[in-house]
Protein backbone atom coordinates (compact mmCIF):
# COMPACT_ATOMS: atom_id res chain seq x y z
CA UNK A 1 0.00 0.00 0.00
CA UNK A 2 1.30 3.38 -0.97
CA UNK A 3 4.75 4.51 -2.00
CA UNK A 4 7.27 6.18 0.26
CA UNK A 5 9.85 8.83 -0.43
CA UNK A 6 13.37 9.22 0.84
CA UNK A 7 15.90 11.97 0.36
CA UNK A 8 19.61 11.85 1.09
CA UNK A 9 21.48 15.07 1.75
CA UNK A 10 19.71 17.11 -0.91
CA UNK A 11 21.54 20.26 -1.82
CA UNK A 12 20.53 22.85 -4.37
CA UNK A 13 22.41 25.90 -5.48
CA UNK A 14 20.75 28.09 -8.11
CA UNK A 15 23.21 29.74 -10.43
CA UNK A 16 20.58 31.48 -12.47
CA UNK A 17 17.40 32.90 -11.00
CA UNK A 18 14.96 30.00 -10.67
CA UNK A 19 12.18 30.29 -13.26
CA UNK A 20 9.62 29.79 -10.63
CA UNK A 21 8.95 32.89 -9.01
CA UNK A 22 6.02 30.93 -10.42
CA UNK A 23 6.90 28.02 -8.23
CA UNK A 24 9.06 29.13 -5.41
CA UNK A 25 7.84 32.39 -4.01
CA UNK A 26 10.42 34.92 -2.96
CA UNK A 27 13.81 33.92 -1.71
CA UNK A 28 13.88 35.87 1.46
CA UNK A 29 17.42 34.87 2.25
CA UNK A 30 18.86 35.52 -1.18
CA UNK A 31 22.51 36.26 -0.80
CA UNK A 32 22.32 38.45 -3.86
CA UNK A 33 25.05 38.96 -6.42
CA UNK A 34 28.44 37.96 -5.06
CA UNK A 35 31.77 39.40 -6.00
CA UNK A 36 33.81 36.53 -7.37
CA UNK A 37 36.92 36.99 -9.44
CA UNK A 38 35.81 40.51 -10.20
CA UNK A 39 32.59 39.27 -11.81
CA UNK A 40 29.23 39.36 -10.20
CA UNK A 41 27.97 35.84 -9.84
CA UNK A 42 24.42 34.89 -9.05
CA UNK A 43 24.21 32.23 -6.40
CA UNK A 44 21.43 31.14 -4.10
CA UNK A 45 21.82 28.20 -1.79
CA UNK A 46 18.25 26.97 -1.56
CA UNK A 47 18.83 23.62 0.15
CA UNK A 48 21.71 22.52 2.32
CA UNK A 49 21.81 18.79 3.14
CA UNK A 50 18.13 17.97 3.48
CA UNK A 51 17.40 14.33 4.42
CA UNK A 52 14.02 12.95 5.43
CA UNK A 53 11.82 9.95 4.91
CA UNK A 54 8.14 9.93 4.04
CA UNK A 55 6.35 6.69 4.87
CA UNK A 56 3.93 5.09 2.43
CA UNK A 57 0.39 6.32 2.92
CA UNK A 58 1.05 9.23 5.22
CA UNK A 59 0.29 12.91 4.93
CA UNK A 60 3.63 14.62 5.19
CA UNK A 61 4.11 18.34 5.60
CA UNK A 62 6.97 20.66 4.73
CA UNK A 63 6.55 23.71 6.87
CA UNK A 64 8.52 26.91 6.67
CA UNK A 65 8.42 30.58 5.76
CA UNK A 66 8.69 31.90 2.20
CA UNK A 67 12.05 31.10 0.70
CA UNK A 68 12.82 28.32 3.16
CA UNK A 69 13.37 25.77 0.39
CA UNK A 70 9.99 24.02 0.43
CA UNK A 71 9.20 24.50 -3.24
CA UNK A 72 12.75 23.58 -4.23
CA UNK A 73 12.34 20.32 -2.31
CA UNK A 74 9.03 19.65 -4.07
CA UNK A 75 10.69 20.58 -7.38
CA UNK A 76 13.40 17.98 -6.84
CA UNK A 77 10.93 15.28 -5.84
CA UNK A 78 8.75 15.99 -8.88
CA UNK A 79 11.60 15.93 -11.45
CA UNK A 80 11.36 19.66 -12.06
CA UNK A 81 14.46 20.91 -10.24
CA UNK A 82 17.75 19.07 -10.58
CA UNK A 83 19.55 18.74 -7.25
CA UNK A 84 23.12 20.03 -7.14
CA UNK A 85 23.97 17.18 -4.82
CA UNK A 86 22.31 14.33 -2.96
CA UNK A 87 19.74 11.78 -4.01
CA UNK A 88 15.99 11.35 -3.82
CA UNK A 89 13.99 8.14 -4.09
CA UNK A 90 10.34 7.50 -4.71
CA UNK A 91 9.64 3.90 -3.74
CA UNK A 92 12.77 2.17 -5.02
CA UNK A 93 13.24 4.54 -7.95
CA UNK A 94 16.10 6.98 -7.94
CA UNK A 95 14.10 10.00 -9.15
CA UNK A 96 16.96 11.58 -11.06
CA UNK A 97 17.98 8.32 -12.73
CA UNK A 98 14.49 7.28 -13.79
CA UNK A 99 12.55 10.47 -14.22
CA UNK A 100 9.96 9.09 -16.60
CA UNK A 101 9.04 6.20 -14.31
CA UNK A 102 8.97 8.55 -11.34
CA UNK A 103 6.54 10.86 -13.15
CA UNK A 104 4.10 7.95 -13.58
CA UNK A 105 3.82 7.73 -9.80
CA UNK A 106 3.26 11.38 -8.94
CA UNK A 107 0.62 14.03 -9.29
CA UNK A 108 1.54 17.66 -8.71
CA UNK A 109 -0.57 20.62 -7.67
CA UNK A 110 1.55 23.73 -8.17
CA UNK A 111 1.61 26.79 -5.99
CA UNK A 112 -0.03 28.88 -8.70
CA UNK A 113 -2.43 27.20 -11.10
CA UNK A 114 -0.58 26.50 -14.36
CA UNK A 115 -3.57 25.27 -16.33
CA UNK A 116 -3.33 24.86 -20.07
CA UNK A 117 -5.02 28.08 -21.19
CA UNK A 118 -5.67 26.83 -24.69
CA UNK A 119 -8.01 24.03 -23.54
CA UNK A 120 -11.38 23.90 -21.77
CA UNK A 121 -11.63 22.60 -18.21
CA UNK A 122 -12.77 19.19 -19.36
CA UNK A 123 -10.15 18.98 -22.12
CA UNK A 124 -7.45 19.79 -19.58
CA UNK A 125 -8.39 16.65 -17.68
CA UNK A 126 -8.95 14.48 -20.74
CA UNK A 127 -5.63 15.40 -22.34
CA UNK A 128 -3.84 14.91 -19.03
CA UNK A 129 -5.27 11.39 -18.94
CA UNK A 130 -4.09 10.87 -22.52
CA UNK A 131 -0.53 11.95 -21.63
CA UNK A 132 -0.58 9.17 -19.05
CA UNK A 133 -1.76 6.61 -21.58
CA UNK A 134 -5.37 6.23 -20.45
CA UNK A 135 -7.85 4.92 -23.01
CA UNK A 136 -10.43 7.33 -24.44
CA UNK A 137 -13.24 5.72 -22.48
CA UNK A 138 -11.34 5.65 -19.21
CA UNK A 139 -10.18 9.25 -19.38
CA UNK A 140 -13.61 10.58 -20.28
CA UNK A 141 -15.22 8.67 -17.44
CA UNK A 142 -12.62 9.85 -14.95
CA UNK A 143 -12.74 13.45 -16.16
CA UNK A 144 -16.53 13.58 -15.69
CA UNK A 145 -16.22 11.93 -12.30
CA UNK A 146 -13.63 14.44 -11.09
CA UNK A 147 -15.50 17.43 -12.49
CA UNK A 148 -18.55 16.27 -10.60
CA UNK A 149 -16.65 15.70 -7.38
CA UNK A 150 -14.93 19.07 -7.54
CA UNK A 151 -18.18 20.84 -8.38
CA UNK A 152 -16.96 21.98 -11.79
CA UNK A 153 -19.41 20.13 -14.04
CA UNK A 154 -21.28 23.29 -15.07
CA UNK A 155 -17.95 24.89 -16.02
CA UNK A 156 -16.65 21.86 -17.91
CA UNK A 157 -16.66 23.51 -21.33
CA UNK A 158 -15.27 26.86 -20.31
CA UNK A 159 -11.74 28.09 -20.77
CA UNK A 160 -9.72 28.36 -17.56
CA UNK A 161 -9.36 32.13 -17.76
CA UNK A 162 -13.07 32.45 -17.04
CA UNK A 163 -12.76 30.48 -13.79
CA UNK A 164 -12.28 32.00 -10.35
CA UNK A 165 -9.09 31.42 -8.36
CA UNK A 166 -10.70 28.74 -6.21
CA UNK A 167 -12.07 26.92 -9.27
CA UNK A 168 -8.67 26.98 -10.96
CA UNK A 169 -7.15 25.51 -7.82
CA UNK A 170 -9.78 22.77 -7.74
CA UNK A 171 -9.20 22.04 -11.41
CA UNK A 172 -5.44 21.82 -10.76
CA UNK A 173 -6.06 19.24 -8.05
CA UNK A 174 -8.47 17.30 -10.25
CA UNK A 175 -5.84 17.27 -12.98
CA UNK A 176 -3.19 15.99 -10.58
CA UNK A 177 -5.53 13.16 -9.53
CA UNK A 178 -6.55 12.30 -13.08
CA UNK A 179 -4.02 9.49 -13.51
CA UNK A 180 -4.54 8.24 -9.96
CA UNK A 181 -0.95 8.84 -8.79
CA UNK A 182 0.49 7.05 -5.78
CA UNK A 183 1.95 10.25 -4.39
CA UNK A 184 0.19 13.59 -4.54
CA UNK A 185 2.28 16.74 -4.10
CA UNK A 186 0.55 19.97 -3.16
CA UNK A 187 2.62 23.14 -3.02
CA UNK A 188 0.91 25.64 -0.75
CA UNK A 189 -2.51 24.29 -1.62
CA UNK A 190 -4.57 26.69 0.44
CA UNK A 191 -2.73 29.93 -0.35
CA UNK A 192 -5.34 32.47 -1.37
CA UNK A 193 -8.35 30.24 -0.77
CA UNK A 194 -11.38 31.33 1.22
CA UNK A 195 -12.03 29.38 4.47
CA UNK A 196 -14.84 27.35 2.95
CA UNK A 197 -12.83 26.22 -0.08
CA UNK A 198 -9.98 25.48 2.26
CA UNK A 199 -12.10 23.06 4.27
CA UNK A 200 -13.27 21.41 1.06
CA UNK A 201 -9.62 21.07 0.07
CA UNK A 202 -8.71 19.44 3.38
CA UNK A 203 -11.55 16.99 2.93
CA UNK A 204 -10.37 16.12 -0.56
CA UNK A 205 -6.82 15.59 0.70
CA UNK A 206 -7.95 13.36 3.55
CA UNK A 207 -10.19 11.32 1.23
CA UNK A 208 -7.39 10.75 -1.22
CA UNK A 209 -5.13 9.74 1.64
CA UNK A 210 -7.72 7.24 2.86
CA UNK A 211 -7.37 5.44 -0.47
CA UNK A 212 -3.84 4.58 0.63
CA UNK A 213 -2.07 7.37 -1.24
CA UNK A 214 0.88 9.31 0.07
CA UNK A 215 0.39 13.08 0.31
CA UNK A 216 3.20 15.61 0.46
CA UNK A 217 2.25 19.21 1.05
CA UNK A 218 4.01 22.43 1.81
CA UNK A 219 2.45 25.16 3.84
CA UNK A 220 3.26 28.13 5.92
CA UNK A 221 0.03 27.84 7.83
CA UNK A 222 0.59 26.21 11.18
CA UNK A 223 -3.04 25.23 11.63
CA UNK A 224 -3.04 23.48 8.29
CA UNK A 225 0.04 21.44 9.15
CA UNK A 226 -1.45 20.71 12.56
CA UNK A 227 -4.81 19.64 11.20
CA UNK A 228 -3.67 17.55 8.24
CA UNK A 229 -0.20 16.14 8.64
CA UNK A 230 0.78 12.84 10.19
CA UNK A 231 4.36 13.99 10.29
CA UNK A 232 6.23 17.04 9.21
CA UNK A 233 9.57 18.70 8.85
CA UNK A 234 10.21 22.33 9.55
CA UNK A 235 12.56 23.92 7.05
CA UNK A 236 14.27 27.25 7.35
CA UNK A 237 17.11 28.66 5.26
CA UNK A 238 17.36 25.38 3.35
CA UNK A 239 17.90 23.23 6.40
CA UNK A 240 15.66 20.99 8.44
CA UNK A 241 15.36 22.45 11.90
CA UNK A 242 12.91 19.95 13.37
CA UNK A 243 10.91 16.90 12.35
CA UNK A 244 8.33 14.57 13.84
CA UNK A 245 4.57 14.32 14.40
CA UNK A 246 2.82 17.59 15.20
CA UNK A 247 2.34 16.26 18.73
CA UNK A 248 5.99 15.36 19.20
CA UNK A 249 7.09 18.67 17.83
CA UNK A 250 4.80 20.62 20.11
CA UNK A 251 5.97 18.56 23.09
CA UNK A 252 9.55 19.53 22.27
CA UNK A 253 8.89 23.19 23.02
CA UNK A 254 10.23 23.91 26.49
CA UNK A 255 7.24 24.44 28.73
CA UNK A 256 4.80 24.45 25.88
CA UNK A 257 3.35 27.94 26.44
CA UNK A 258 5.05 31.02 25.12
CA UNK A 259 4.45 34.39 26.73
CA UNK A 260 5.66 37.27 24.61
CA UNK A 261 6.09 40.25 26.87
CA UNK A 262 7.06 43.82 26.22
CA UNK A 263 8.48 46.08 28.94
CA UNK A 264 9.70 49.65 28.74
CA UNK A 265 13.09 48.12 29.59
CA UNK A 266 14.30 44.61 30.38
CA UNK A 267 17.41 44.66 32.58
CA UNK A 268 19.11 41.43 33.69
CA UNK A 269 17.68 41.46 37.26
CA UNK A 270 14.15 41.39 35.80
CA UNK A 271 15.04 38.45 33.56
CA UNK A 272 16.49 36.64 36.56
CA UNK A 273 13.30 37.28 38.51
CA UNK A 274 11.23 35.89 35.59
CA UNK A 275 13.41 32.77 35.44
CA UNK A 276 12.65 32.20 39.10
CA UNK A 277 8.87 32.07 38.55
CA UNK A 278 7.13 28.67 38.87
CA UNK A 279 6.98 26.45 35.74
CA UNK A 280 9.20 28.81 33.70
CA UNK A 281 11.71 26.81 31.65
CA UNK A 282 13.39 29.42 29.53
CA UNK A 283 13.59 33.19 29.26
CA UNK A 284 14.95 35.00 26.26
CA UNK A 285 15.33 38.67 25.41
CA UNK A 286 15.34 38.82 21.59
CA UNK A 287 15.42 42.61 21.47
CA UNK A 288 15.42 45.62 23.72
CA UNK A 289 12.39 45.50 26.01
CA UNK A 290 10.94 42.33 24.48
CA UNK A 291 11.06 39.13 26.51
CA UNK A 292 9.96 35.62 25.51
CA UNK A 293 9.06 33.36 28.40
CA UNK A 294 8.60 29.62 27.81
CA UNK A 295 6.59 28.05 30.59
CA UNK A 296 4.33 25.15 31.53
CA UNK A 297 1.36 27.45 31.98
CA UNK A 298 0.05 30.67 30.46
CA UNK A 299 -2.56 32.82 32.22
CA UNK A 300 -1.68 31.95 35.83
CA UNK A 301 1.80 33.42 35.31
CA UNK A 302 0.56 36.91 34.45
CA UNK A 303 0.01 37.89 38.09
CA UNK A 304 3.53 36.95 39.23
CA UNK A 305 5.03 38.63 36.16
CA UNK A 306 3.24 41.90 36.88
CA UNK A 307 4.36 41.70 40.51
CA UNK A 308 7.98 41.07 39.49
CA UNK A 309 7.89 44.01 37.10
CA UNK A 310 6.37 46.37 39.67
CA UNK A 311 8.96 45.30 42.21
CA UNK A 312 11.70 46.29 39.78
CA UNK A 313 9.90 49.55 38.94
CA UNK A 314 9.42 48.48 35.31
CA UNK A 315 6.26 48.97 33.25
CA UNK A 316 4.70 45.98 31.47
CA UNK A 317 3.34 47.27 28.15
CA UNK A 318 2.12 44.24 26.22
CA UNK A 319 1.39 40.56 26.80
CA UNK A 320 0.69 37.86 24.27
CA UNK A 321 0.08 34.28 25.36
CA UNK A 322 0.65 31.61 22.72
CA UNK A 323 -0.64 28.13 23.47
CA UNK A 324 1.52 25.17 22.51
CA UNK A 325 1.50 25.27 18.71
CA UNK A 326 3.80 24.81 15.80
CA UNK A 327 4.02 28.57 15.58
CA UNK A 328 5.68 28.73 19.00
CA UNK A 329 7.87 25.83 17.95
CA UNK A 330 9.00 27.73 14.91
CA UNK A 331 9.70 30.79 16.99
CA UNK A 332 11.66 28.70 19.43
CA UNK A 333 13.91 27.27 16.74
CA UNK A 334 14.43 30.29 14.56
CA UNK A 335 13.83 33.24 16.83
CA UNK A 336 11.38 34.69 14.33
CA UNK A 337 7.76 34.32 13.47
CA UNK A 338 6.74 32.19 10.49
CA UNK A 339 5.27 35.14 8.67
CA UNK A 340 8.17 37.50 9.14
CA UNK B 1 10.30 6.14 -25.75
CA UNK B 2 6.65 6.48 -24.86
CA UNK B 3 4.72 6.78 -28.14
CA UNK B 4 1.31 6.99 -26.52
CA UNK B 5 2.34 10.11 -24.64
CA UNK B 6 4.06 11.53 -27.72
CA UNK B 7 0.91 11.05 -29.76
CA UNK B 8 -1.26 12.56 -27.00
CA UNK B 9 0.98 15.64 -26.84
CA UNK B 10 0.82 15.94 -30.61
CA UNK B 11 -2.97 15.64 -30.65
CA UNK B 12 -3.18 18.35 -27.99
CA UNK B 13 -1.25 20.71 -30.29
CA UNK B 14 -3.38 19.59 -33.21
CA UNK B 15 -6.54 20.27 -31.23
CA UNK B 16 -5.37 23.77 -30.30
CA UNK B 17 -4.29 24.48 -33.89
CA UNK B 18 -7.66 23.38 -35.26
CA UNK B 19 -9.45 25.59 -32.77
CA UNK B 20 -7.39 28.57 -33.94
CA UNK B 21 -7.34 27.60 -37.61
CA UNK B 22 -8.83 30.74 -39.15
CA UNK B 23 -6.79 33.32 -37.18
CA UNK B 24 -3.71 31.18 -37.69
CA UNK B 25 -4.16 30.99 -41.46
CA UNK B 26 -4.84 34.72 -41.62
CA UNK B 27 -1.76 35.48 -39.55
CA UNK B 28 0.55 33.30 -41.60
CA UNK B 29 -0.82 33.55 -45.10
CA UNK B 30 -2.57 36.89 -45.56
CA UNK B 31 0.60 38.93 -45.73
CA UNK B 32 2.40 36.71 -48.27
CA UNK B 33 -0.74 36.49 -50.39
CA UNK B 34 -1.18 40.28 -50.38
CA UNK B 35 2.43 40.56 -51.40
CA UNK B 36 1.78 38.01 -54.12
CA UNK B 37 -1.20 40.00 -55.35
CA UNK B 38 0.66 43.33 -55.54
CA UNK B 39 3.92 42.04 -57.03
CA UNK B 40 2.72 38.95 -58.86
CA UNK B 41 -0.53 40.34 -60.24
CA UNK B 42 -0.78 44.13 -60.16
CA UNK B 43 2.80 44.98 -61.13
CA UNK B 44 3.11 42.21 -63.72
CA UNK B 45 -0.25 42.85 -65.34
CA UNK B 46 0.39 46.60 -65.50
CA UNK B 47 3.70 45.86 -67.22
CA UNK B 48 5.97 47.28 -64.52
CA UNK B 49 7.38 43.79 -63.91
CA UNK B 50 7.96 41.08 -66.55
CA UNK B 51 5.54 38.15 -66.58
CA UNK B 52 8.41 35.79 -65.79
CA UNK B 53 8.70 37.41 -62.37
CA UNK B 54 5.68 35.34 -61.30
CA UNK B 55 7.67 32.11 -61.55
CA UNK B 56 10.53 33.68 -59.64
CA UNK B 57 8.30 34.93 -56.85
CA UNK B 58 6.09 31.92 -56.17
CA UNK B 59 8.71 29.57 -54.68
CA UNK B 60 9.98 32.44 -52.52
CA UNK B 61 6.50 33.15 -51.20
CA UNK B 62 6.14 29.48 -50.40
CA UNK B 63 9.46 29.48 -48.53
CA UNK B 64 8.55 32.58 -46.51
CA UNK B 65 5.12 31.24 -45.61
CA UNK B 66 6.51 27.90 -44.50
CA UNK B 67 9.31 29.42 -42.43
CA UNK B 68 7.08 32.01 -40.79
CA UNK B 69 4.36 29.53 -39.88
CA UNK B 70 6.81 27.02 -38.48
CA UNK B 71 8.74 29.58 -36.42
CA UNK B 72 5.54 31.17 -35.19
CA UNK B 73 3.84 27.85 -34.41
CA UNK B 74 6.70 26.68 -32.21
CA UNK B 75 8.17 29.87 -30.79
CA UNK B 76 5.08 31.79 -29.73
CA UNK B 77 3.44 29.09 -27.57
CA UNK B 78 6.82 28.28 -26.00
CA UNK B 79 7.46 31.91 -25.17
CA UNK B 80 4.12 32.30 -23.45
CA UNK B 81 4.06 28.88 -21.80
CA UNK B 82 7.48 29.31 -20.24
CA UNK B 83 6.41 32.66 -18.80
CA UNK B 84 5.24 33.34 -15.31
CA UNK B 85 2.22 31.04 -15.55
CA UNK B 86 4.34 28.05 -16.62
CA UNK B 87 1.46 26.54 -18.57
CA UNK B 88 3.83 24.01 -20.06
CA UNK B 89 4.37 22.47 -16.64
CA UNK B 90 1.65 19.82 -16.98
CA UNK B 91 3.34 18.54 -20.12
CA UNK B 92 6.76 18.64 -18.49
CA UNK B 93 5.28 16.29 -15.90
CA UNK B 94 4.00 13.87 -18.53
CA UNK B 95 5.76 10.51 -18.49
CA UNK B 96 8.10 11.19 -21.40
CA UNK B 97 11.71 12.33 -21.73
CA UNK B 98 11.95 16.13 -21.69
CA UNK B 99 13.82 16.01 -25.01
CA UNK B 100 10.91 14.22 -26.67
CA UNK B 101 8.53 16.95 -25.57
CA UNK B 102 10.73 19.38 -27.51
CA UNK B 103 10.81 16.85 -30.35
CA UNK B 104 7.04 16.77 -30.35
CA UNK B 105 6.90 20.57 -30.59
CA UNK B 106 9.23 20.39 -33.60
CA UNK B 107 7.06 17.75 -35.30
CA UNK B 108 3.95 19.86 -34.66
CA UNK B 109 5.76 22.90 -36.12
CA UNK B 110 6.83 20.90 -39.19
CA UNK B 111 3.24 19.83 -39.78
CA UNK B 112 2.03 23.43 -39.56
CA UNK B 113 4.79 24.62 -41.88
CA UNK B 114 3.93 21.89 -44.39
CA UNK B 115 0.24 22.77 -44.25
CA UNK B 116 1.15 26.41 -44.86
CA UNK B 117 3.25 25.37 -47.87
CA UNK B 118 0.46 23.19 -49.22
CA UNK B 119 -2.10 25.98 -48.84
CA UNK B 120 0.01 28.85 -50.13
CA UNK B 121 1.26 27.12 -53.27
CA UNK B 122 -2.15 26.78 -55.00
CA UNK B 123 -3.50 30.02 -53.46
CA UNK B 124 -0.58 32.09 -54.70
CA UNK B 125 -0.90 30.38 -58.04
CA UNK B 126 -4.57 31.43 -58.19
CA UNK B 127 -3.84 34.98 -57.02
CA UNK B 128 -1.24 35.50 -59.72
CA UNK B 129 -3.64 34.50 -62.48
CA UNK B 130 -2.32 33.23 -65.79
CA UNK B 131 1.29 33.01 -66.78
CA UNK B 132 2.67 30.85 -63.99
CA UNK B 133 4.68 27.96 -65.32
CA UNK B 134 5.68 25.64 -62.51
CA UNK B 135 7.40 22.36 -63.25
CA UNK B 136 6.01 19.72 -60.91
CA UNK B 137 8.19 16.98 -62.36
CA UNK B 138 10.73 17.08 -59.56
CA UNK B 139 8.43 15.87 -56.81
CA UNK B 140 11.03 13.91 -54.80
CA UNK B 141 13.31 16.92 -54.78
CA UNK B 142 10.38 19.18 -53.87
CA UNK B 143 9.21 17.01 -50.99
CA UNK B 144 12.74 16.58 -49.61
CA UNK B 145 13.49 20.30 -49.71
CA UNK B 146 10.06 21.18 -48.32
CA UNK B 147 10.67 18.81 -45.40
CA UNK B 148 14.09 20.33 -44.74
CA UNK B 149 12.54 23.81 -44.85
CA UNK B 150 9.78 22.71 -42.47
CA UNK B 151 12.35 21.28 -40.06
CA UNK B 152 14.41 24.45 -40.34
CA UNK B 153 11.42 26.56 -39.39
CA UNK B 154 10.33 24.35 -36.48
CA UNK B 155 13.82 23.85 -35.05
CA UNK B 156 14.49 27.58 -35.49
CA UNK B 157 11.24 28.27 -33.66
CA UNK B 158 12.36 26.01 -30.83
CA UNK B 159 15.73 27.74 -30.51
CA UNK B 160 14.18 31.23 -30.72
CA UNK B 161 11.26 30.39 -28.44
CA UNK B 162 13.57 29.15 -25.72
CA UNK B 163 15.99 32.06 -26.05
CA UNK B 164 13.78 35.10 -25.74
CA UNK B 165 11.15 36.40 -23.37
CA UNK B 166 7.72 37.80 -24.03
CA UNK B 167 8.95 41.38 -23.96
CA UNK B 168 11.37 40.71 -26.80
CA UNK B 169 8.88 39.31 -29.31
CA UNK B 170 8.66 42.60 -31.21
CA UNK B 171 12.42 42.80 -31.27
CA UNK B 172 12.64 39.23 -32.55
CA UNK B 173 10.47 40.22 -35.48
CA UNK B 174 12.30 43.40 -36.40
CA UNK B 175 15.84 42.17 -35.69
CA UNK B 176 15.69 38.56 -36.83
CA UNK B 177 12.67 37.77 -38.97
CA UNK B 178 12.28 40.97 -41.01
CA UNK B 179 15.90 41.11 -42.27
CA UNK B 180 15.76 37.38 -42.86
CA UNK B 181 12.75 37.86 -45.13
CA UNK B 182 14.21 40.82 -47.00
CA UNK B 183 17.59 39.19 -47.56
CA UNK B 184 16.26 35.67 -47.98
CA UNK B 185 16.20 35.67 -51.80
CA UNK B 186 12.46 35.06 -51.58
CA UNK B 187 11.47 38.07 -53.71
CA UNK B 188 14.40 37.76 -56.12
CA UNK B 189 16.82 35.00 -57.10
CA UNK B 190 20.25 34.91 -55.48
CA UNK B 191 21.85 35.68 -58.85
CA UNK B 192 20.06 39.04 -58.88
CA UNK B 193 22.45 40.14 -56.14
CA UNK B 194 25.46 39.91 -58.49
CA UNK B 195 25.79 43.71 -58.79
CA UNK B 196 26.23 43.78 -54.98
CA UNK B 197 29.10 41.34 -54.46
CA UNK B 198 29.48 41.93 -50.69
CA UNK B 199 25.76 41.54 -50.08
CA UNK B 200 25.62 38.53 -52.39
CA UNK B 201 28.00 36.58 -50.16
CA UNK B 202 26.83 38.08 -46.89
CA UNK B 203 23.27 36.79 -47.38
CA UNK B 204 24.61 33.24 -47.57
CA UNK B 205 24.51 33.11 -43.75
CA UNK B 206 20.73 33.44 -44.01
CA UNK B 207 19.13 29.97 -44.15
CA UNK B 208 16.04 31.36 -45.87
CA UNK B 209 18.24 31.90 -48.95
CA UNK B 210 18.64 28.14 -49.28
CA UNK B 211 14.97 27.54 -48.61
CA UNK B 212 13.91 29.97 -51.35
CA UNK B 213 16.56 28.86 -53.81
CA UNK B 214 15.89 25.20 -53.11
CA UNK B 215 12.16 25.50 -53.73
CA UNK B 216 12.91 27.62 -56.81
CA UNK B 217 15.18 24.88 -58.10
CA UNK B 218 12.52 22.26 -57.48
CA UNK B 219 9.54 24.21 -58.88
CA UNK B 220 11.18 26.28 -61.65
CA UNK B 221 14.33 24.36 -62.58
CA UNK B 222 14.90 26.56 -65.62
CA UNK B 223 15.32 29.69 -63.48
CA UNK B 224 18.74 30.55 -62.09
CA UNK B 225 19.16 29.02 -58.62
CA UNK B 226 21.79 27.69 -56.22
CA UNK B 227 22.69 24.08 -56.92
CA UNK B 228 20.16 21.74 -55.31
CA UNK B 229 22.79 19.50 -53.72
CA UNK B 230 24.38 22.48 -52.00
CA UNK B 231 20.94 23.59 -50.82
CA UNK B 232 20.16 20.17 -49.35
CA UNK B 233 23.57 19.94 -47.67
CA UNK B 234 23.40 23.41 -46.10
CA UNK B 235 19.78 22.98 -44.97
CA UNK B 236 20.63 19.62 -43.37
CA UNK B 237 23.52 21.18 -41.43
CA UNK B 238 21.43 24.20 -40.39
CA UNK B 239 18.54 21.95 -39.31
CA UNK B 240 20.82 19.74 -37.25
CA UNK B 241 22.55 22.69 -35.58
CA UNK B 242 19.30 24.46 -34.72
CA UNK B 243 17.79 21.25 -33.40
CA UNK B 244 20.75 20.57 -31.10
CA UNK B 245 20.81 24.19 -29.94
CA UNK B 246 17.05 24.25 -29.45
CA UNK B 247 17.05 21.02 -27.45
CA UNK B 248 19.82 22.31 -25.22
CA UNK B 249 17.99 25.58 -24.59
CA UNK B 250 14.73 23.76 -24.01
CA UNK B 251 16.27 21.49 -21.40
CA UNK B 252 17.86 24.34 -19.51
CA UNK B 253 14.55 26.22 -19.52
CA UNK B 254 12.52 23.18 -18.54
CA UNK B 255 14.56 21.90 -15.62
CA UNK B 256 15.88 24.39 -13.10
Amino acid sequence: MGVGIRTEKLRKVYETPPPGAARGGGFGFASGPKEKGGKKKFEIVALEGVSFEIRPGEIFGLLGPNGAGKSTTIGILTTRTRPTDGRAFIGDLDIWQEEVKARQLIGVVPQRPNLDFMLTAREILVFHGAYFGQSTKERERRADELLERFKLTDRANQMPRTLSGGMMQRLSIARAMMHDPEVLFLDEPSAGLDPQTRLLLWEIIRDYNKAGKTIVLTTHYMDEADALCDRLVIIDHGKIIAQGTPKELKASIPGGYLLRLRFNQAPEPLLAALRGLPSVTEVRAPEDGAVDVYAGSGGPLIGPIVTAAQAAGIELQDVHIAEPSLETLFLHHTGRSLRD
Amino acid sequence: MNWKTFYALLSRDGHVARRNLIPMLLQNLLQPLLFTFVFGRVLTTSGMMPQSYKNMLLPGIMAISMVMSGVWAVAMPLISEFQFTREIEDRLLAPIEIGWLAGQKVVAGMIQASVAGLVVLPSAWLVMGSGVNLDLGHSVELVLIALLVALFSAAGGLALGCSIGQTQVGLMFSLVLAPMMMFGCAYYPWQALSPFPVLKYAVLVNPLVYASEGLRGALVPSAPHIDTLIVIGVLAVVDFTLLVLGLKKFRSKAVS
